[in-house]
C-alpha cells in the first residue's frame, strides 16, 4: 500500500517534472528570438519594417512586406490546390474504396509524409522547375512551382487527418441516415463530412503550418527573389527563406532583422492558428454542439 | 394480407450461423412483436428487412424475403427505394448532430422535396404523430443532441414516419426509457398500427402484449413459435416459449 503511493507520486512528480522542463525550453527559445529581433525593430521602426517595400542588407534596408505576401501566397496557393484533392482523396479512402484498397493506400500515403524535404526539392528543381519554364515561359524557378511542391508535401498530413476523422464519425449515423433511404453520396455529404468537418479542419491548419514553415524545398525552386510577384509565375521570397538563406553571413543589425524575420513569422502562425481555430469553434456549436 | 414474408431464411455472420430457417408472415397493418433472449438474432432478423445487414462486410444469406410478393434480395431491388419504404428506429436512439427541425426535414430533403413550406408542414405533423411538437415547438433550432434520451428516441420515430413509410421496424425503441416516455411511445405505437406494419422488438413481455397483435419467439437464432399474442402468453405451444414467458431462462 505505501509502496504504490510512492510509486505513485514518484510518477506524478516525475512527469510534472517533464512537462515543466519542456516548457521552459520552449520559453527560452521563443524569449532568445525576442531579445534579438526586437532590437530590428528598435532600430528599424516596427511598422517600417512591417509594411517596408525594400530590403538591402547592405544598404541597411530590412523591410519584410513582400516576404510577407510570398509567403501568404505560396501557403493559399498550395492549398487552394491539396484542400479540394487530399478531401477527395480522404473521402474516397475512408468511405468508399474497399478495405484492401484502403490497406495499401494508407500506408503509402503516410510513408510520403516521413520523405524529407530536400528531397522534395530536390524532385521539383530536376523535374518541376523546367516543366514550368517550358510550359509557362519565365526561369522556372516561381510562386507556382513553390505551390506545386508545397501541395505534394502537404497531402498527405491534410488526406491522413481528414480520413481519421471521417472514419470516426459514429456507424449509427451512417445507419441512421441509410435507414432513412438516403444514398451513399447523400450520407457523406450531409452526415459524415459535416460531422468529421472539426477534424478536417484541424487537419487543413496542420497543413497550413508545414507550408507557412516549410523552408528547404521551398528554397531550391521559389528563386528567391524579393518582390511581391506580378504573376504566380514569377519568383518570390517566403519569410522562411529569408531567414535561411542570409542566416550564414549576417551580423549586426541584418542579423537582428533575421531574428525579426522570424518573429513576423511566428505572429502569421499564431493568427492563423487563431483564425482556424475560432472557426472550428463556431462550427462545432454551428453543426450542434454534439461535440463540444 | 401478408406484407412481409420471409421463408427458409438462414443469416450468417462470416463462418457463423446467426439465423436458422426462418419462416415467418407479417400481415399488414398490425403490430408483430419479436421477443427472445440477448443474442438469439432479434436484431440481426429486423436488419435483414430492410437491408440494413448489407452494411456489415462478412453478412450473407440464403432464403427469401419478400415485401408485397417482392424479392428484396433480387438485384434489381432498389435498396435506397426499400429503405424509404421500410423505416427503422434502432435500440440506441441516434439523432444526427444538426438541428431538431433538419433531423426530421432530412429524409424528405434526400428524397428531393425542396418546397420550405411543405417540408415545414411535414415536419410538424411528424412531430406531432410523434407526441414530441409540443415539448420542442419553440426549440425547432436547437440541436437534437441536447434532448433527453426518451425525446430523441420520439424524435427518430418522428424522422421515421416524416418519410412515410409503409413497414416500421423498432428494436427495442424503449429500451433506454423511463416509464412515462415508454407510456407515449407505446400510445404512439397504438396510433400508428392502423396506418404501418410495425415490427417491434423487445425484452419487456407486458410491453408486447400491450402493443402487439402477434408475437413471434426467437431462441438461439431459430424462430420457435408464431401466434396471436394473447395465445402465445396464455397457452404456448412449445415448452420453450412457456420456460421464457415464466421467467425460467432467457
Ligand atoms: N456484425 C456482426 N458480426 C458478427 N456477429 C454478429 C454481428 N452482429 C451480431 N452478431 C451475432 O449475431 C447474434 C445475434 O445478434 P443480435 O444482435 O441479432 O441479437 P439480439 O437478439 O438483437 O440481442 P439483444 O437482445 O441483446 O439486442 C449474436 O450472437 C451476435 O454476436
Ligand atoms: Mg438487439
Amino acid at each position: 500500500m505505501e509502496k504504490n503511493r510512492l510509486s505513485e507520486f514518484l510518477i506524478e512528480k516525475g512527469l510534472f517534472i517533464t512537462a515543466i522542463f519542456s516548457i521552459v525550453i520552449i520559453l527560452l527559445i521563443v524569449s532568445f528570438i525576442l531579445v534579438e529581433g526586437i532590437p530590428a525593430f528598435e532600430n528599424y521602426g516596427f511598422f517600417h519594417f512591417l509594411f517596408g517595400m525594400e530590403w538591402g542588407p547592405s544598404r541597411g534596408q530590412f523591410g519584410v512586406l513582400a516576404m510577407i505576401i510570398g509567403s501568404i501566397y505560396v501557403t493559399l496557393l498550395s492549398l487552394l490546390m491539396a484542400v479540394p484533392l487530399s478531401l477527395l482523396c480522404a473521402i474516397f479512402m475512408a468511405e468508399v474504396a474497399p478495405n484492401n484498397i484502403r490497406k495499401i493506400l494508407k500506408p503509402v500515403i503516410e510513408t510520403l509524409s516521413g520523405i524529407p524535404s530536400v528531397v522534395y526539392g530536390f524532385f521539383g528543381l530536376i523535374v518541376l522547375v523546367p516543366l514550368v519554364r517550358t510550359y509557362f515561359g519565365g526561369t522556372g524557378f516561381s510562386l507556382f512551382t513553390a505551390s506545386l511542391i508545397l501541395t505534394v508535401m502537404v497531402l498527405p498530413t491534410i488526406i491522413t487527418i481528414s480520413q481519421d476523422s471521417l472514419r470516426a464519425v459514429p456507424q449509427e449515423y451512417r445507419e441512421a441516415s441509410f435507414g432513412l433511404g438516403a444514398t451513399n453520396w447523400q450520407t457523406i455529404r450531409h452526415v459524415i463530412f459535416p460531422a468529421a468537418l472539426p477534424g478536417i479542419i484541424t487537419a487543413i491548419i496542420l497543413g497550413m503550418g508545414r507550408a507557412v514553415g516549410e523552408t528547404l524545398a521551398v528554397i531550391m525552386v521559389a528563386g528567391n527573389v524579393v518582390q511581391i510577384p506580378g504573376s504566380i509565375f514569377d519568383p518570390i521570397r517566403p519569410l522562411t527563406a529569408n531567414i535561411a538563406l542570409e542566416m550564414g553571413y549576417a551580423t549586426g543589425l541584418h542579423y537582428n532583422a533575421l531574428f525579426g524575420t522570424a518573429i513576423v513569422l511566428f505572429l502569421i502562425i499564431g493568427l492563423l492558428l487563431l483564425v482556424a481555430n475560432y472557426i472550428q469553434y463556431k462550427y462545432k456549436v454551428d453543426i450542434g454542439g454534439g461535440y463540444l | 394480407m401478408n406484407r412481409i414474408e420471409v421463408n427458409n431464411l438462414n443469416v450468417y455472420f462470416g463462418d457463423s450461423q446467426v439465423l436458422k430457417d426462418i419462416n415467418i408472415n407479417i400481415p399488414k397493418n398490425t403490430v408483430t412483436a419479436l421477443i427472445g433472449p440477448s443474442g438469439c438474432g432479434k436484431s440481426t432478423f429486423i436488419r435483414t428487412v430492410n437491408r440494413m445487414n448489407d452494411l456489415i462486410p462478412t453478412f450473407s444469406h440464403d432464403g427469401n424475403v419478400y415485401l408485397d410478393g417482392v424479392d428484396i434480395y433480387n438485384p434489381k431491388m432498389d435498396v435506397v427505394d426499400l429503405r424509404k419504404k421500410i423505416g427503422m428506429v434502432f435500440q440506441k436512439p441516434n439523432p444526427f448532430p444538426k438541428s431538431i427541425f433538419e433531423n426530421v426535414a432530412y429524409g424528405l430533403k434526400v428524397h428531393g422535396l425542396n418546397d420550405d413550406d411543405a417540408i415545414a408542414a411535414r415536419v410538424e405533423e411528424s412531430l406531432k404523430s410523434a407526441a414530441l411538437w409540443e415539448e420542442v415547438e419553440d426549440k425547432l433550432e436547437d440541436s437534437a443532441m441536447g434532448l433527453s434520451g426518451g425525446q430523441q428516441q420520439r424524435l427518430c420515430i418522428a424522422r421515421t414516419i416524416a418519410n412515410n413509410p409503409e413497414v416500421i421496424l423498432m428494436d427495442e425503441p424503449c429500451s433506454a426509457l423511463d416509464p412515462i416516455s415508454t407510456t407515449k411511445i407505446e400510445d404512439l405505437i397504438h396510433k400508428l398500427k392502423n396506418d404501418y406494419t410495425i415490427i417491434i422488438v423487445t425484452h419487456n413481455m407486458q410491453q408486447a402484449t400491450r402493443v402487439s397483435k402477434y408475437t413471434s419467439f426467437f431462441l438461439l437464432g431459430e424462430l420457435i413459435e408464431s401466434d396471436l399474442t394473447d395465445k402465445l402468453f396464455i397457452d404456448p405451444k412449445d415448452k420453450r416459449t412457456e420456460d421464457y414467458i415464466t421467467g425460467r431462462f432467457g
